[in-house]
């Protein structure tokens, strides 16, 4: 049985229409890649997942288990983190604060602390009294990707890690997914950068306008079919 | 006029300010809810404490311990049943809401308890007053403001030094945000309007004991608790002691020259420093 995974899934902000019928599984251990234009409905698929937008029950199972009606905080409670879209960190919080609040009401074990975060990102250490907006964009994404470990999820959304931030600073931030994969959990990242995902992913999946347009492992694709898949266009 | 003793039972009367004011101030910095009410619920908990003392003959600080935790329960219940469904992106339905909120209480009070002049008795604490020097302080006065300063540095305590406080913190900055975090908004507004009232209920204490009150004073209580807030900074609480203190000694300053200015300079006072620093003394850095 698939970890996560997704049936039909649609979703509308009011009378407009997303996503129409997406098919996504998950399995344990494994690492997704979504990729497509803007607008593909990537980031619709991450906040119907976390329960930012709420679905029918049965469009989402997290080990078979409908999930698509519940809320943010319940499904975070099953052990489905997210780092949103924009880092979204909270300006009247410190680093560590930030950090901290990712595992509240938690009591749930695992690999992931304040320690070992700082491990991963020992930079983090040092401005660990700074307001957590006070930090450069590559910093203040280590900071969303540690507090949403924090909470030492079972699986692990990242949507649009790189946005907005220079090559090598993404480098950086992907360079700590190895470790993160190791500590056990399943991980979906929504990416623009097709090279990028190629790189990280076990799976990839590419959107357009609402639909899954094209799946399978990266050795398997050919670039001219993922920009067909892409673009929508034949190239 | 003693310069001297007009000073400082103008700071002691500031305490009984800024802790009219600190729940309001905590209500609307987590949530950006004005609460029209909060004055017609001090009065409300003034009563409470009073009936607690009239019908158990208890200590009236007896009476706030147990009021304390009811005044808790009436926030909570509030919030939850009520509140919560006004908050959203449009500000006027909590105005409304609370407005009526208001309306409803004084009404309800009046009902109950008629327009009479009450006063909780303290015994002899009512006059009880130690010296300094050549200065008469009274005891329920320095009481006020030791118990302002207390929840003062409570509060603070709680939102920089706890997960709840964290939560709080974070779910006023962005509550989508603090979902994904399996914060609940709801229900942590509702454990903050909460203790809103527990503070409610410390302040109608000295409300009611060092002054007399009937169902109709509340809305005069909302105002000298929003002054203070408004000079002390929004979202600064040992701001809003200052602004209470500023208010404080304006007021007994005028009522010192002479007797009919006394509410009249306080709000002198508010208008000045909104001219000179319209942000208060203490704003929040971000907003």
């Amino acid at each position: 049985m698939a970890l996560l995974e997704t049936h039909g899934l649609t979703a509308f902000y009011r009378d407009f229409q997303a996503l129409f019928g997406v098919d996504v599984t998950l399995d344990a251990g494994e690492t997704l890649a979504i990729v497509g234009a803007n607008g593909a409905g990537k980031s619709t698929l991450m906040r119907s997942i976390s329960g930012v937008l709420i679905n029918s029950a049965r469009q989402i199972l997290f080990e078979g288990r409908p999930i698509g009606a519940l809320a943010a905080p319940q499904v975070m409670a099953l052990g489905i983190a997210m780092v949103p879209e924009g880092r979204k960190l909270f300006p009247s919080l410190s680093v560590e604060e930030n950090l901290l609040i990712g595992r509240y009401g938690r009591t749930t074990r695992g690999p992931w602390s304040l320690e070992t975060v700082y491990r991963l990102f020992p930079i983090l250490k040092e401005r660990r009294n700074n307001p957590g907006t006070a930090l450069s964009g590559g910093q203040q994404q280590m900071v969303a990707i540690g507090r949403a470990l924090m909470s030492n999820p079972r699986v692990l959304l990242c949507d649009e890690l790189s946005l907005g931030l220079a090559p090598v600073v993404i480098r950086d931030i992907y360079a700590a997914f190895p470790a993160i994969r190791e500590s056990g959990a399943s991980i979906v990242v929504v990416e623009q950068d097709i090279g990028q995902a190629m790189k990280i992913a076990d799976r990839l999946y590419c959107m357009m306008e609402g639909r899954v347009t094209l799946s399978g492992r990266p050795s398997e694709l050919n670039r001219g079919a993922i920009h067909a898949a892409y673009f929508g266009a034949d190239s | 006029m003693n310069w001297a003793d007009t000073i400082l039972q103008g700071i002691l009367l500031g305490g009984l300010y800024a802790l009219f004011a600190a729940g309001l101030s905590l209500v609307f910095g987590i949530m950006r809810l004005v609460n029209l009410a909060h004055g017609d619920l001090i009065v409300l908990a003034a009563y409470l404490i009073l009936v607690l003392v009239d019908t158990l003959h208890l200590n009236p600080f007896v009476a706030l311990v147990i009021a304390m935790p009811i005044m808790f329960g009436i926030g909570w219940l509030l919030q939850t049943y009520v509140l919560n469904r006004t908050l959203g992106p449009d500000i006027l339905p909590p105005l409304l809401v609370t407005f009526g909120l208001s309306v409803v209480l004084q009404n309800g009070l009046l009902q109950a308890y008629s327009a009479d002049n009450r006063r909780i008795p303290s015994g002899y604490l009512d006059t009880a007053s130690i010296s300094i020097g050549s200065l008469h302080v009274g005891v329920m006065p320095l009481l006020t403001f030791v118990s302002a300063v207390a929840v003062i540095l409570i509060l603070n305590r709680l939102l920089y030094a706890t997960e709840l406080g964290r939560a709080f913190r974070a779910t006023s900055d962005d509550a989508v945000t603090a979902g994904l975090m399996g914060i609940q908004p709801h229900r942590t507004f509702a454990i903050a309007t909460g203790i809103a009232m527990t503070i409610v209920a410390v302040s109608a204490l000295y409300l009611g004991t060092r002054s007399n009150f009937d169902p109709t004073i509340g809305p005069a209580r909302l105002i000298y608790a929003f002054e203070a807030v408004i000079m002390g900074g929004l979202g600064s609480l040992w701001g809003t002691l200052i602004g209470g203190i500023i208010l404080g000694m304006a007021q007994t300053i005028g009522g010192a020259i002479n007797p009919e200015w006394q509410i009249l300079a306080g709000h002198i006072a508010f208008v000045l420093v909104l001219l000179f620093r319209p942000r208060g003394f203490f704003p929040r850095a971000v907003d």
